[in-house]
């Protein structure tokens, strides 16, 4: 009988078989001592040979951390993090500045490959660059001469914290400010790495421009940095990949993401992320605590998020517009999953500042077996927006009768000609129509997998061709299992 | 002369719902190149009978067995039944939002096409298939495009039904109550399609209330189903005895058989 087959199926993928990302890369690491000090942030700074304002920024960063509590707002429920118990730097030796992908440790360059992201020179994924990051630091970035004709800087954060100075100490924390919240704070005092990516006036990017962040190490917090600024009249692309081992013991990630569009500049963002997400007891798997936020601080600009969150334990994260510029556009697309034990409070925050400044949300909440998920999402339009408009659609998915599916919206307006609209659904596969596509003759697997899709379809389409269909296998993968 | 294994055979067979005895010893064969309706009131057990046959959850057989092809037919997962030729048209066809009709008939048919050894269609090959069969069925191309069955009207969506059947080319075909809540020209139409896939290696069973819709769809065989069990067996004329006479005859009188 079938019935074997796919049983089999469904208890490896409930065990977490499924997550083919799970594997340790043996390499020879350099730690900074476990726990966090200044002499640490200190460490940190000197390992990088960063000028000293930013180890400054760094300190004043550590000290107000140490004045501030952990957020427990979130509809998320976790056991107290044990700040002192982690590696807060972890990089493969050699740690020096690499000229070239040569000089990569080779077990690094078939770690990525294994990730489906070829490095080697050969090999580099056509029409993307890629800027991998492993660990804390970044170890290769493709295609940056090609990009170099263009004026495109497209580097590791610490490399332009050597070569851009200028650029970064002008935007560095200019739209996620060092106070602005635990988790982005304890990234400003400790960050490793990351991407920086500046689009000069008037040139529209030829390739997406793609970063790949791998956890490795055990024991560690991964804190980057992304700081991407589109100069008056540009476009840039940007897609983040995120995976990470699979082990017992809990892993944060608390990222920090600036962007920053000027006039009629354009940025679009799109994250698959794919973190550990724990095993089917809800047994380790990574913190996801991000702080993403673009300034559309020119007239025209616009900036839109696309996010696919199927993994982390939790995911607690809130990619944000702050519509300065008249005009100007901002957009969030999300599909997020959340099945076994994990949990998500994700959303996005739209200020509306400038006149006429338009905002679209669209949500999609997937919610499998004891997951939980909430879309929280605060739209504000402030007294000088004149003419704002937001359009906001949160739709729940439910797979099962043990999960949840929440929606939080703040709406605040303080302008009498602003027009916000907020519609909600929630919806749930049924038993009736598993069995009309069953007695088509498709599998209760390929089943739920057209149905989640035709659910995130509005989201998928945002997302760049080439990784629209690795969206798409990604949920298949993070639902597998969820029928019984 | 050897004899042909049928294509379907029911035998002794009782279900229960919930507990409660719903078939009570169905014995029924259909061979390959049949058409049967299968008649009777409200509550005798005709859509019972089309959702044990599909393999649907909820329903316990305590007795007797059912042969599709020659194979145990209830030991097969409900897709398995699909992929190996038995298709239901169902009463209600569920609403998939999201989903287009292409994707979804495209996916199906490729299923069923794989395990039939066949090559799997593309888009282009899919979309000449199904342009054929749907000038036959007199159906707008749009409807395939959008979402399966969402806001179809119940016309479109047993039109549908019936294009699906004639896209899946399935060896049996079971129809529970494809005609209800249909007006005479779609009636025709479905009918039609009906009429279209008869042929010497399919069966066809339609579940009906009325005989309205034999008139356009010739049975060879009719079976008036009441409390459970087949009460009576015969050709073309039981269906128009029963149109003047009623279930009363079979001690259910609930609705009469005209419509």
């Amino acid at each position: 009988m079938a019935v074997s087959s796919d049983t089999v199926k469904t208890i490896e993928s409930a065990t977490g078989g499924d997550y083919k990302y799970g594997f340790v890369t043996d390499i020879d690491m350099d730690f900074a001592p476990r726990g966090l000090n200044e002499d640490i942030v200190r460490f940190i700074s000197a390992k990088k040979d960063e000028p000293d304002w930013l180890l400054e920024w760094r300190l004043k960063s550590y000290r107000r951390w140490l004045t501030m509590t952990e957020p427990r707002w979130a509809r998320v429920r976790y056991a107290t993090i044990d700040y002192q118990d982690s590696y807060y730097y972890a990089a493969p030796k050699p740690k020096e500045l690499l000229n070239s992908l040569d000089e990569v440790d080779p077990e690094l360059l078939r770690t990525y490959e294994k990730l489906g992201i070829p490095l080697g020179e050969q090999k580099v994924l056509a029409g993307v660059a890629v800027d991998a990051v492993f660990d804390s630091v970044s170890v290769a970035t493709t295609y940056k001469e090609k990009l170099a004709e263009e004026g495109i800087i497209f580097c590791s954060f610490s490399e332009a914290v050597q070569t851009q100075p200028e650029l970064v100490r002008k935007y560095l924390g200019s739209v996620v400010p060092y106070s602005d919240n635990f988790y982005a704070t304890l990234n400003s005092a400790v960050f490793s790495d990351g991407s920086f990516v500046y689009i000069p006036k008037g040139v529209r990017c030829p390739m997406e421009l793609s970063t790949y962040f791998r956890i490795n190490a055990e024991n560690t917090g991964q804190f980057e940095r992304t700081l991407i600024i589109a100069d008056a009249g540009s476009y840039v692309s940007y897609l983040e990949g995120c995976t990470a081992p699979m082990r017992d013991e809990n892993q944060l990630h608390a990222a920090v993401v600036e962007l920053v569009a000027l006039d009629d500049a354009q940025i679009k963002y799109s994250t698959v992320q794919n973190w550990y997400p724990g095993d089917k007891d809800g047994k380790g798997g990574i913190f996801n605590f991000v702080t993403k936020r673009g300034a559309c601080r020119g007239v025209n600009s616009k900036i839109s998020w696309t996010q696919i969150e199927t993994g982390s334990a939790i995911t607690w994260k809130y990619p944000s517009c702050i519509l300065q510029g008249d005009n100007s556009v901002g957009e969030f697309y999300s599909v997020a999953v959340t099945n076994n034990h994990q949990q998500a409070d994700t959303g996005t925050k739209m200020i509306h500042i400038g006149k006429n400044t338009r905002s679209t949300i669209i949500t999609k909440g997937i919610s499998a077996g004891k997951g939980q998920n909430t879309y929280r999402g605060q739209v504000k339009i402030l007294p000088g927006a004149t003419g704002a408009r937001n359009y906001t659609q949160c739709d729940a998915l439910l797979i099962g009768d043990e999960c949840g599916g929440h929606t939080i919206p703040y709406i605040e307006v303080r302008n009498p000609t602003a027009h916000v609209e907020h519609e909600a659904t929630t919806s749930k596969i049924s038993d009736d129509q598993l069995f009309y596509c069953m007695q088509r003759g498709l599998s209760a697997e390929d089943a739920i997998s057209m149905i989640v899709n035709g659910f995130c379809k509005q989201v998928l389409m945002e997302l760049p061709m080439e990784f629209a269909v690795e969206a798409q296998k990604l949920l298949d993968i993070s639902l597998e299992g969820s029928v019984g | 002369m050897a004899k042909k294994t049928p294509l379907l055979e029911v035998t002794d067979l009782h279900v229960k719902v919930e507990g409660k005895n719903i078939l009570r010893g169905i014995d029924l064969t259909v061979k390959a190149g049949e058409v049967h309706a299968v008649m009777g009131p409200n509550g005798s057990g005709k859509s019972t009978l089309a959702h044990v046959l599909a393999g649907r959850e909820g329903y316990e057989v305590t007795k007797g067995g059912v042969r599709f092809q020659g194979n145990d037919l209830l030991a097969m997962a409900p897709e398995e039944r699909a992929r190996e030729g038995l298709f239901l048209a169902f009463q209600y066809p569920v609403e998939i939002p999201g989903v287009s009709g292409m994707n979804f008939l495209k996916s199906a048919l490729n299923e069923v096409r794989k395990h039939r050894r066949l090559p799997e269609l593309d888009a282009m090959d899919f979309l000449t298939l199904a342009r054929e069969k749907m000038r036959l069925l007199e159906i707008d191309e749009k409807l395939i495009q959008r979402a399966v069955n969402v806001g179809f009207s119940g016309g479109e969506k047993k039109r549908n039904e019936v294009f699906q059947m004639a896209m899946l080319e399935p060896r049996l075909a079971v129809l529970d109550e494809t005609d209800s809540g249909l007006d005479i020209d779609a009636l025709k139409i479905v009918a039609n399609g009906v009429n279209s896939m008869r042929s010497p290696d399919r069966a066809i069973i339609l579940i009906t209330h009325y005989q309205r819709l034999l008139d356009y769809v010739v049975p060879d065989k009719v079976h008036v189903l009441a409390h459970g069990r087949i009460a009576k067996s015969g050709g073309r004329k039981l269906a128009l005895e029963l149109e003047k006479k009623g279930y009363g005859a079979f001690g259910q009188s609930d609705a009469s058989v005209a419509a």
